[in-house]
């Protein structure tokens, strides 16, 4: 899906990696000085017995902190990890899991705000036209979602509606099997959107791909008004994307697929090619976060272009440090391309070695 | 390659997302797939009324009548297979490739589907017991001088197919005739009969509209037994219990079939021997109707060495050979794992077939795994009494006539071969029997006139009060 040629496109990906180089080097100055850093990683560098800032030149170097856990990011204090060099500044906590047990913390200043920002700019205006007001039809409560979408609404000079959704009870109910319960609570969901839709001139909207699927069984959402839907939360197949664009959107309403999470940020999605069938292929928001495609059995090894294997993040923001961090999904590395030249990821599924284990919701 | 579609609506549909069906001994792919999602399943599903609307049209007669010409083009015609054609031949080798059931055991459950479509008026007349079919068109009428009404329960039945037993596709298949679409899940080793028996109603002229089949995963069978008015599930102990409390859905789990030998039948064992190894290893002992146990008031040992002699001549033999008697597993792992659990569970007891073949249960021939037959001779509170597997397996237990039949537990089918009277009148009584045979009769033995594991009617309709003085209407 490349328009440059080869030599263009090997300069600007060879461009962004020194950038990556250099973003690295100033993290980890920002992560490790006494002065600035976090006390979660100021002891982790105490502990371990050397000085990432003398010993971290670029990014091929952050191997030297083998795996992050996420099991570190549970529990208090949380103001753990929270920099000194934004101690004076509001913070925010935001969770991810927490259905039972502890959920996994990610403290944040203006990290979401930036993130969604830098995500505008891939929005097209037409499909989600400045000015426009939003529905956020995803989870409420402690979710850097929320926050997360009504600024962007906010930042493209719109309003963004919401509702009560509470994705922990949805796994809940599944869990213990009462599928009707929680297919009644996503009408629930769906009955405040539509209340929303009905009485306001809504024309973008974010939602995941159940709620989209709920919502489209009630209501043709171009006769609504809406121009574009952002969706996100949970895996999409290929199958579902062109479910969604060929039948629950139409022609009509521009569907913008989303990979994310709390401890990433926003990757977005390349605009689709016939070639691709229908792969969802997803760019990192370079250099503050990257994804990168690992063999399972050697997560310090990229798997080839094209090959499958398992997501390994990275997140380099002034306010969280996660270095390479195995996400539980699988999917294929995808080559760079003119718009984001750094890799990319195809068709991200659940991991299939856990994918027994996991339960997902309406969302 | 062949791809077998989504049919939706009885539009065919590729999907983006494919499972792949294998040889289950050359390992060569036979066929690819589409997988329905869940939202494509669900939003389908929305169209429920205009899939019944389409079989509102026709008489009951005529649904029959298409019935019979659907039952010759299933057994005789070309019929379109995604963008290929499939003849009565292919599917006999598809089935057996993704199955193992070897060409003979496929053929006669070929037979057992074009039967059941032939003899639809037949069908439909026992599972009714209705003098006039033709109430079911008018929704009413009147049986010796008193009124009846007919309502149909739901706009469609979902019918979640197993992989491992061809035959079962005559239960549902009537459910057209009854003017009820149908939404099909198929089984991951056997989409081949649903598909087909879709496409000989469609050429024989039932609207394609009629016609939902969705290969889908567990959550998608799941979204059909929601959504459509009346389910139907074929599924082991786990999938049966998960949907047990839903009056909704008809569940056909183990079946438990039994053979029950009392005072002469029991004294006079060897004239029913055939018939008893017959119920236990037709069709390889798949079916819920195979008989699991034999019971008996006199003569158990006798009968299981009796059974064992003859089921140790079982031997593995070609797909293709007509003597073929015992089908391959597709998976080798679940072979061993069924065999091992028998072993576990012996507990002094001793697999009389074995002891008599003198090599191990798990075979391997042509690179194919095999569970041969197996019997074991127990009493009442073994482990291994009341049990059910997916090859010819067999226990013999010996009661007291007095035991009989609070012992025997739930049972699909029950053959009972005695002339105590008393005896009969309690298995007439036992809530728990399914379908009762008295007489030397084959628990395999099905009789289009007589409903057999659940009533499609009673599970599709409803009766309700009706009075009528339509003449000051009119």
């Amino acid at each position: 899906m490349s328009t440059a040629n080869a030599p263009e496109l090997a300069a600007r990906v060879q461009a962004s990696k020194e950038a990556l180089d250099a973003h690295v080097r100033e993290i980890i100055e920002w992560h490790f000085n006494p002065e600035t850093g976090c006390p979660f990683w100021l002891n982790w560098a105490e502990k371990a017995g050397w000085d990432p800032r003398k010993e971290v030149h670029n990014y091929a170097d952050l191997d030297k902190f083998g795996n992050f856990e996420d099991d570190w990011l549970r529990g208090g204090p949380v103001r753990r990890w929270v920099p000194k060099g934004y101690a004076d500044k509001p913070v925010y906590v935001f969770e991810t899991g927490g259905s039972t047990g502890v959920p996994k913390s990610r403290m944040q200043i203006n990290d979401f705000r930036i993130d969604y920002e830098q995500f505008s700019t891939t929005l097209p205006d037409a499909a989600f036209p400045k000015g426009s007001d939003w529905l956020m039809l995803g989870p409420s409560g402690p979710r850097r979602l929320r926050l997360a979408v009504e600024h962007l609404a906010q930042h493209r000079g719109g309003i963004a509606f919401c509702v009560d959704l509470d994705p922990r009870w949805v796994i809940k109910l599944i869990k213990r099997g009462e599928i009707r319960e929680a297919e009644l609570y996503k009408q629930h969901c769906i009955d405040q959107a539509l209340t929303i839709l009905r009485a306001n001139e809504v024309k973008c909207m974010f939602t995941t791909p159940k709620l989209l699927e709920a919502l489209c069984e009630k209501i043709d959402l171009a006769k609504y008004g809406i121009k574009g839907v952002f969706c996100g939360g949970t895996e999409m197949t290929p199958q579902f994307h062109r479910f969604a664009v060929e039948e629950l959107l139409g022609p009509d309403v521009y569907f913008a697929p989303t990979y994310g999470n709390t401890l990433m940020g926003l990757a977005t999605h390349r605009a689709p090619a016939k070639e691709d069938n229908w792969a969802i292929i997803y760019y990192p928001p370079a250099p503050r976060a990257l994804l990168e495609v690992v063999n399972p059995d050697n997560p310090l090894e990229l798997v080839p272009y094209g090959a499958t294997g398992r997501v390994r993040l990275t997140t380099l923001t002034k306010e969280t440090f996660i270095p390479r961090f195995l996400e539980r999904d699988e999917c294929e590395r995808e080559a760079p391309c003119d718009q984001y030249p750094w890799d990319g990821v195809r068709n991200v599924r659940p991991f299939s070695k856990f994918q027994k284990s996991v339960v997902e919701g309406v969302y | 390659m062949i791809h077998i579609p989504i049919l939706r609506q009885g539009k065919p549909y590729k999907s983006i997302d494919v499972n792949r069906a294998y040889h289950y001994r050359t390992g060569e792919q036979l066929a690819e797939i589409s997988q329905a999602n869940i939202g494509l399943i669900r939003r389908d599903l929305l169209k429920q009324g205009e899939m019944q609307a389409a079989l509102q049209g026709f008489t009951t007669r005529e649904l029959i009548a298409l019935a019979k010409k659907a039952a010759k083009h299933f057994a005789e015609d070309e019929l379109p297979l995604g963008d290929s054609m499939q003849s009565p031949d292919d599917i006999v080798k598809q089935i057996t490739g993704t199955t193992g059931s070897p060409n003979v055991m496929v053929r006669r459950n070929m037979e057992k589907v074009r039967g059941v479509l032939d003899s639809m008026e037949t069908v439909l007349s026992g599972l009714t017991r209705l003098p006039d079919l033709d109430m079911l068109d008018r929704g009413y009428g009147e049986i010796g001088g008193r009124a009846l009404s007919f309502f149909p329960r739901g706009k469609s039945l979902g019918v979640i197919l197993p992989s491992n037993s061809p035959g079962v596709h005559s239960l549902w298949a009537p459910a057209i005739a009854f003017k009820t679409p149908l939404i099909l899940k198929p089984g991951g080793s056997e989409p081949w009969t649903p598909y087909r028996i879709a496409q000989a109603y469609i050429k024989a002229g039932v609207p394609p509209e009629a016609f939902g089949y969705y290969s889908t995963n567990h959550g998608g069978g799941g979204e059909i037994l929601r959504q459509t008015g009346r389910g139907m599930l074929f599924g082991d102990v786990g999938a049966a219990k998960a949907w047990s409390g839903d009056p909704r859905i008809e569940i056909h789990g183990p079946g438990y079939s039994k053979v029950i030998l009392a005072d002469e039948g029991a004294k006079n064992w060897e004239k029913y021997i055939d018939l008893i190894a017959d119920s236990i290893a037709q069709n390889s002992g798949r079916s819920c109707v195979n008989c699991s146990s034999v019971w008996t008031t006199a003569n158990g040992k006798e009968i299981a060495e009796a059974l064992a002699e003859r089921f140790a001549k079982i031997a593995p033999r070609a797909e293709d050979d007509p003597e073929a008697a015992v089908a391959p597993f597709a998976s080798p792992d679940i072979a061993r794992r069924i065999s091992a659990m028998i072993d576990q569970e012996m507990d002094g007891a001793v697999d009389l077939v074995e002891a008599k073949r003198g090599t191990p249960r798990v075979a391997e021939k042509d690179g194919c795994t095999y569970v041969l037959p197996a019997v074991v001779h127990v009493d009442k509170s073994h482990a291994l009494a009341n049990r059910e597997f997916l090859f010819p397996y067999a226990s013999v237990v010996q009661v007291s006539p007095e035991e009989l039949p609070d012992c025997l537990g739930p049972t699909l089918v029950c053959t009972a071969i005695t002339s105590d009277r008393a005896l009969q009148q309690r298995l007439l009584a036992n809530n728990h029997i399914g379908r009762l045979n008295f007489g030397p009769i084959s628990t395999m033995k099905i009789s289009w006139d007589q409903p057999h594991e659940g009533n499609l009617f009673d599970h599709l309709y409803a009766r309700r009060a009706f009075q009528s003085v339509l003449e000051t209407v009119a």
